[in-house]
């Protein structure tokens, strides 16, 4: 007996799955159930968040529906996987947040962006707010430097402390039979096979979506923009943070200076990337989707879009009255995409990654290289 | 939309492997081609939806072959399984152009992928479709659709028209009402009447009610029946078919590979009167897997079931159904509907007569009974430890061997002995022309891929004439 009906179903179909095993050669999660006989919630939450959703195995699968069999893989362990971010939440408190995760990101966003600009409003006078500035510290005289710091660095804190604690409860779950510990060359394995999302491939044929047997989908070319979008963004704060404390440079730095060098390459990625994804997401065949939760995956993607977004605003309009206001509204989108990094969708990339580390070190075991 | 008034060059009757493998050859040869497919999309292609590889010779190891399987050795094993009961120049031919088909199929967009596990016997003659069977069609109708070949679903076929052996057109199903089409030549390739269960009981009687078809429930053999009542010459025993004992709580229809039990070797099997019947321990995969089907269809109630005990039960593949368990041999009859007097004494007989050995499943090994009838020969080890276990198995009928004959250029063969003008044939529905009895894994699909491509291009051929 498992804990939830979804897992329930994820079980018979792991169960059927198991006897067939037609579909062994498209991705990680059949290798990974064939070293199993029966499925604990653990392990079932393990293979939810190892599938990649490309939908092959249900292109592919003679016993789909109609058929009485009824297999729906990539469904099924979508909802699954969708109930195991909940269930490993931290704290527990705020395992509802995945419930109605559209309406919770949105909400978020939106008083992230009302207290910046409100903090703006309350904190400057107008001719600071709207005044024209320029030079290293421009950014500065609307927020002490300090305040900014010690607030995202706090925010991103609690972020991995939460999602930590997170990835710990998963881990415990799934750990059985090979134990606690990992290894560095599993997980390389794993950097490896998410930097390039290899199971995002349907096993070399590519993903699918509504127009069934074609499989025309760019997703993995999409996903690569957002997150390498992503990284560079990420480098372009950590460099500028470096710049800051050891050189004593501060922002805004010229345009060709290493941080927005990375920070506009990192934030072209992160408008093609998302809007890519939400294209695809629209044409994806509902049969394959957890519709229910459609607003989590949205939400995330419409985020990101929207940190680019007014992070290049303010770039092209650093030396114009805008700045003031579009810094407000960027740092309230960056805030709100830092606090609510654990309760929504970012969470896929860690469990994702935390099951092929476990998946490189059952291959290990299992005596393949 | 098909434009059903035009006459096409080449009609292909059927959907599976085969007809996708004709309609695509025919019209890479320039010939316009009509599919016309009787089951809806979902369940297109017929048992090629539920097959996975294809035995096909080579001379050296491949990516995903692991070692060379010669034309000789090929056509060494297809005598062994028939027991000499096929067509030699046919099937000679056959295993010649299946060396090509390797690469031929995959120009066709399907994927093959190294065998991994539960075949791994089978990694140095067969070739495995990535994503199995449906994915190979996916690929297959992905290919004909690009080129241009029209295909129509749920057009049953329902009257050919054919005159002193020369196909005229086809009458199919189209919606509620019917439709007629014209085309220069046909291929056949709509598979065996294994479906078909009234069919089935003029050769088999009432037994056949106790059958599971394993495959499409599409496969009724109704062009097969026409073409044989308007002149083409059959070949093949009615009886004859490839049968494997699959799980008696599968479906009737459509259970595909997830029904088959594999697991003869590990125990005893016994009959509705709890008695043995046949050497379980006769010989290694995958020929014993292709004998317990018509070793149980000849049982009474065509029933009977594989017996076994807890520590073997991580031994072969997990299974869709559970196993049916109890604490005690009585205990285990009485779940089973057996009379636990006689499967007690049936099975304190066999653990009486077991023999020490050393055990090993992956050879014939010396683990046997001695003065026991039937014996095991091979793997046989003592049930006493319990919970006991057992699976219920029936006859699965995969496809049948009765068909129309053919020549070499897939050309149906008439009555009289004469070459059809203009009709082909491939797949089930003339593989009796190389398997009389018998059965080697993935030889189907070979049948399928040679003969269908060979008809397209015949096909395509006659049609420009």
């Amino acid at each position: 007996m498992h804990g939830t009906s979804i897992l329930e179903e994820a079980d018979r179909l792991m169960t059927v799955c198991n006897s067939c095993r037609y579909c062994e050669g498209l991705c990680a999660v059949f290798p990974a159930m064939e070293m199993r006989r029966s499925f604990s919630d653990g392990d079932l939450n393990y293979l939810a968040n190892l599938c990649h959703a490309c939908g092959a195995c249900y292109t592919d699968c003679q016993f789909s529906p109609p058929h009485e069999f009824n297999v729906n893989v990539p469904k099924t362990l979508a909802v699954a996987r969708h109930e195991s971010y909940a269930a490993y939440a931290w704290p527990q408190a705020f395992a509802g947040l995945f419930a109605r995760n559209g309406l919770v990101i949105s909400l978020t966003a939106a008083l992230s962006v009302a207290a910046f600009i409100l903090g703006f409003a309350v904190f400057n006078d107008r001719q600071i707010l709207f005044g024209v500035h320029g030079g290293p510290g421009a950014f500065y005289k609307l927020m002490p430097h300090h305040a900014m710091a010690a607030l995202f660095s706090a925010t991103l804190l609690y972020a991995i402390v939460a999602l930590a604690m997170g990835v710990r409860a998963f881990w415990r779950d799934i750990g059985e039979p090979i134990g606690m510990k990992t290894d560095a060359a599993s997980l390389w394995q794993a950097i490896r096979d998410a930097g390039e999302l290899r199971y995002l491939d349907g096993g070399g044929v590519g993903c699918f979506n509504k127009d069934d047997d074609r499989p025309t989908d760019r997703r993995k070319l999409y996903h690569h923009f957002t997150f390498y979008g992503f990284a560079l963004c990420f480098a372009a704060t950590s460099v500028a943070t470096l710049y800051h404390y050891l050189f004593a440079r501060e922002a805004p730095y010229p345009w060709w200076d290493l941080p927005v060098v990375l920070g506009t390459l990192g934030g072209v990625g992160l408008l093609v990337g998302p809007v890519g994804l939400l294209a695809e997401k629209w044409k994806r065949d509902p049969v394959l989707a957890d519709e229910a939760r459609t607003g989590m995956d949205v939400a995330f993607i419409v985020m990101l879009f929207l940190t680019s977004l007014t992070g290049m605003a303010l770039l092209l309009m650093r030396q114009t009255a805008a700045m003031g206001p579009l810094l407000a509204l960027h740092l309230g989108v960056v805030f709100a995409l830092f606090i609510t990094m654990p309760y929504g969708k970012f969470v896929h990339g860690i469990y994702r990654f935390v099951a092929l580390v476990r998946y490189a070190q059952e291959r290990r075991a299992m005596g393949h290289v | 939309m098909v434009d059903l008034n035009r006459k096409f060059d080449v009609l292909v009757i059927g959907g599976g492997n085969a007809a996708l493998c004709a309609a695509i050859s025919a019209r890479r040869a320039g010939a316009s081609v009509l599919v016309l497919e009787g089951a809806p999309k979902f369940y297109r292609g017929g048992n090629t939806r539920h097959t996975r590889n294809m035995r096909c010779a080579h001379d050296a190891a491949t990516d995903i072959l692991t070692g060379p399987y010669t034309e000789q050795e090929f056509w060494d094993d297809l005598l062994l399984v028939t027991g000499g009961q096929t067509d030699e120049q046919l099937a000679k031919f056959m295993i010649r152009e299946s060396k090509d088909i390797l690469n031929w199929i995959m120009e066709q967009g399907v994927r093959w992928q190294p065998s991994l596990g539960g075949t791994l016997s089978l990694g140095r003659t067969n070739s495995f479709f990535l994503g199995g069977g449906r994915a190979m069609l996916n690929a297959l109708y992905l290919t004909a659709e690009k080129l241009g070949v029209d295909i129509l679903y749920d057009a049953e076929v329902l009257d050919l028209e054919i005159d002193n052996g020369m196909f005229l057109s086809a009458t199919l199903k189209q919606g509620d009402g019917r439709a007629s089409v014209r085309a220069s030549t046909m291929v056949a390739a709509a598979g065996g009447f294994e479906a078909n269960i009234e069919w089935l009981k003029q050769y088999w009687g009432e037994a056949a009610d106790n059958f599971l078809i394993r495959g499409s429930p599409y496969n009724r053999g109704s062009i097969l029946k026409m073409l044989l009542a308007k002149g083409v010459q059959e070949i093949g025993d009615p009886r004859q078919c490839h049968a494997v004992a699959i799980d008696a709580r599968a479906p009737k229809f459509d259970g595909g590979i997830i029904t088959r039990h594999d697991s003869v070797i590990f125990g005893i099997v016994v009959n509705k009167h709890a008695q043995r019947f046949y050497d379980e321990g006769e010989d290694i995969w995958p020929k014993r897997y292709a004998i317990w089907g018509r070793l149980v269809a000849a049982q009474p109630d065509q029933i009977a079931y594989i017996i076994f005990d807890s520590t073997v039960v991580t031994s072969f593949m997990p299974t869709l159904f559970p196993p049916i368990g109890a604490p005690s041999i009585a205990g285990l009859a009485g779940q089973l509907e057996l009379d636990p007097v006689v499967l007690e004494k049936t099975v304190a007989d066999f653990n009486a007569a077991v023999k020490p050995g050393t055990f090993d499943h992956t050879i014939l090994d010396d683990c046997r009974t001695e003065g026991l009838t039937p014996p095991k020969t091979h793997w046989a080890r003592k049930i006493e430890t319990p919970p006991y276990l057992a699976y219920p198995v029936r006859p699965g009928i995969t496809f049948t061997y009765l068909g129309t004959r053919v020549n070499r250029e897939a050309r149906m063969v008439l009555k009289n002995g004469r070459p059809a003008a203009n009709m082909f044939a491939a797949g089930e529905i003339m593989a009796g022309n190389v398997l009389g009895k018998g059965y080697a894994a993935g030889i189907g699909m070979t049948i399928g891929s040679v003969f269908g491509r060979v008809a397209g291009q015949e096909a395509a051929k006659n049609a420009r004439n």
